[in-house]
């Protein structure tokens, strides 16, 4: 690609990027509002970010949230990323055209269908639904994007280095954790930041797989945003986008620094 | 690992993931359905017929025998359900085609720019993908209503404050906001490694910019648009969010009106039978975008 902006080139990223950005900055500028009336601009503030610690439930719900998404997100890199080497170095095995089916399905399948699927199949197995029915759900979907991430990775990795470690007389499973791993581990790091946010902010999933007593901030932000928009819900979804961006810059700085390790080597 | 082949604890690497897959994605579905072929009962589970163990082959029959097509015809007998599919795919392709005009340009202007730049502009990107959908739409809707920020700015510029919630136009402006990350990144991926020899060619014998960009870039640039496009049709069909929180109480998509069925009116047979024909009309798309994914693997492969 020819490299050199034009003035189109510009005012295009400029005003995708001010779309972007815009609707968020504005939600978090006004989190920090005086007055009650959302529209009104009073002067800066934390008290509702302050409020944010009395509600009782809306804290049980965030915590329900951060222990779903930390058991489902681990359990999905577990998986992820056998289903990505499963995928890249497992070239012939009975089912293989199902099994890459399975792990691409999910990532572009509408979530109202996965959502009442999951629910149809707890109740016909009679399992209570809660906390570990939406855990099982995250686990399911955002291990298929664990595994397109991980997968990447290792297409481009260097299979010659694997041979010689096994040609040695290395062991595959000691071969993948002494050779493969410590070259793959920032991707493998990068799908579990990403399976740890689509956790933390599904609802639909959430709302079908959910059972009494498992409320999680999705759910009780949409029942809250259906009323209308409360300054509360600007301060705990400010808190949500925080926490996002801080692991994304996070996995970014990671993965450039493994790059950079790396780099010599080759 | 050339060897899963050789000891249990290669070939637990396969089985364990699609042990775990077939489980709680493939079996999943097979209960929809067969639920859409029940009726709705009041009861615990809230359909019939259930297959009976304990009666054997004759309980087996009794089961099949008791299943029907009768959500199928009732979903073609009511124009509610053919409307909501009707409208979901009218907005699908509509919103997909404004995600490719505005899309296009930002995906193009980020392959252009200086190489350390893009690591950036690919972040800048990459973020919103990774919030919320709900907080995004939430963000929207601040704006969006009544005294909001875009009715102020209106009245500001001397122009009538306008009902912008609860309208076709906000849905068209919720899902070209949330989806443009998924249309703008495979965009990118594709004109980033576009070969600059063939405009330097195209330049070379005299083709002015706007005449290559029509015969080089562009035609060179499909396996993106049909990546982006995809990846934004497939779920934008099945969207509740966005009509649920933006649209107006008669926006009927598909998703709304499966979620509608099964919460507000509890006929689970009815919603597994919207969710199989929605199922069914994705399977072409779905397919398509299947095989890009292969063969764009092939090319990098």
């Amino acid at each position: 690609m020819r490299k050199g902006l034009s003035a189109f080139n510009v005012t295009a990223l400029v005003l995708g990027l001010a779309f972007l950005y815009l609707p968020i900055a504005i939600l978090v500028i006004y989190s920090f509002n005086a007055s009650r009336l959302v529209t009104v601009w009073a002067g800066w503030s934390t008290q509702w970010y302050a409020e944010l610690w009395n509600d009782a439930a809306l804290l049980d719900a965030a915590w329900t949230t951060l222990r779903i998404g930390l058991l489902s997100a681990t359990a999905a890199t577990v998986l992820g990323t056998l289903a990505a080497v499963v995928l890249v170095r497992v070239p012939r095995f009975r089912g293989r055209f199902l099994f890459t089916g399975l792990v691409y399905a999910p990532l572009v399948m509408p979530e109202v269908i996965t959502g009442l699927s999951l629910l149809l199949w707890f109740v016909a197995l009679a399992i209570d639904r809660g906390f570990w029915t939406i855990t099982i759900a995250h686990t399911t979907v955002t291990l298929c994007f664990v595994a397109v991430v991980v997968q990447a990775r290792l297409r481009t990795f260097d299979v010659s280095l694997e041979e010689a470690a096994m040609d040695l007389g290395c062991p595959p499973l000691r071969t993948f954790l002494t050779v493969t791993l410590p070259v793959i581990w920032p991707a493998i790091a990068a799908g579990w930041v990403l399976a740890f946010t689509l956790s933390v902010d599904d609802l639909v999933i959430a709302s079908f797989t959910t059972g009494p007593g498992a409320t999680t901030l999705p759910i009780r932000i949409y029942s809250d945003v259906r009323l209308g928009v409360k300054p509360e819900i600007n301060a705990i979804c400010t808190i949500m986008v925080a926490l996002v961006a801080l692991g994304v810059i996070a996995i970014s700085l990671l993965t450039r620094r493994a790059g950079r390790d790396e780099a010599p080597a080759r | 690992m050339n060897a899963p082949q050789r000891g249990l604890a290669g070939r637990l690497v396969v089985v364990v993931p699609y042990l775990w897959l077939a489980a709680f994605f493939l079996l999943p579905f097979l209960i929809v359905v067969r639920i859409s072929l029940s009726q709705a009962a009041l009861a615990q589970p809230p359909y019939e017929p259930l297959l009976d163990w304990a009666a054997g082959w004759e309980g087996v029959q009794a089961f099949l025998s008791a299943l029907s097509f009768d959500n199928f015809t009732a979903l073609a007998e009511d124009t509610l359900y053919l409307d909501s599919y009707l409208k979901s795919l009218q907005i699908a392709g509509l919103s997909t085609a404004l995600l490719l005009l505005v899309g296009y340009p930002i995906a193009y202007a980020m392959a252009r720019a200086p190489r350390r730049w893009q690591p950036v502009l690919l972040m800048l990107i990459i973020l919103p993908f990774w919030t919320s959908l709900l907080i995004r739409v939430y963000a929207l809707m601040n704006i969006l209503q009544h005294d909001g920020l875009l009715n102020q700015l209106l009245v500001a510029l001397g122009f009538e404050p306008r009902v912008w919630l609860a309208t076709d136009t906000a849905v068209y402006l919720g899902i070209v906001y949330s989806y443009l990350p998924f249309m703008v990144l495979p965009l990118y991926a594709t004109l980033e490694r576009l070969d600059q020899s063939l405009l330097e060619a195209a330049a070379d014998l005299g083709a002015p910019p706007w005449n290559a960009f029509w015969t080089v870039t562009l035609p060179l640039s499909r396996p993106g648009i049909a990546a982006g496009a995809l990846l934004c049709f497939i779920p934008i069909v099945g969207e509740f969010i966005i009509p649920d929180l933006l649209g107006a109480s008669d926006t009927l998509m598909i998703g709304r009106t499966l979620w509608t069925e099964f919460f507000a009116n509890r006929d689970w047979p009815l919603a597994s039978a919207v969710a199989v024909l929605l199922l069914l009309i994705l399977v072409v798309p779905i397919a398509i975008y299947q095989h890009v994914q292969a063969r764009a693997l092939e090319r990098e492969g």
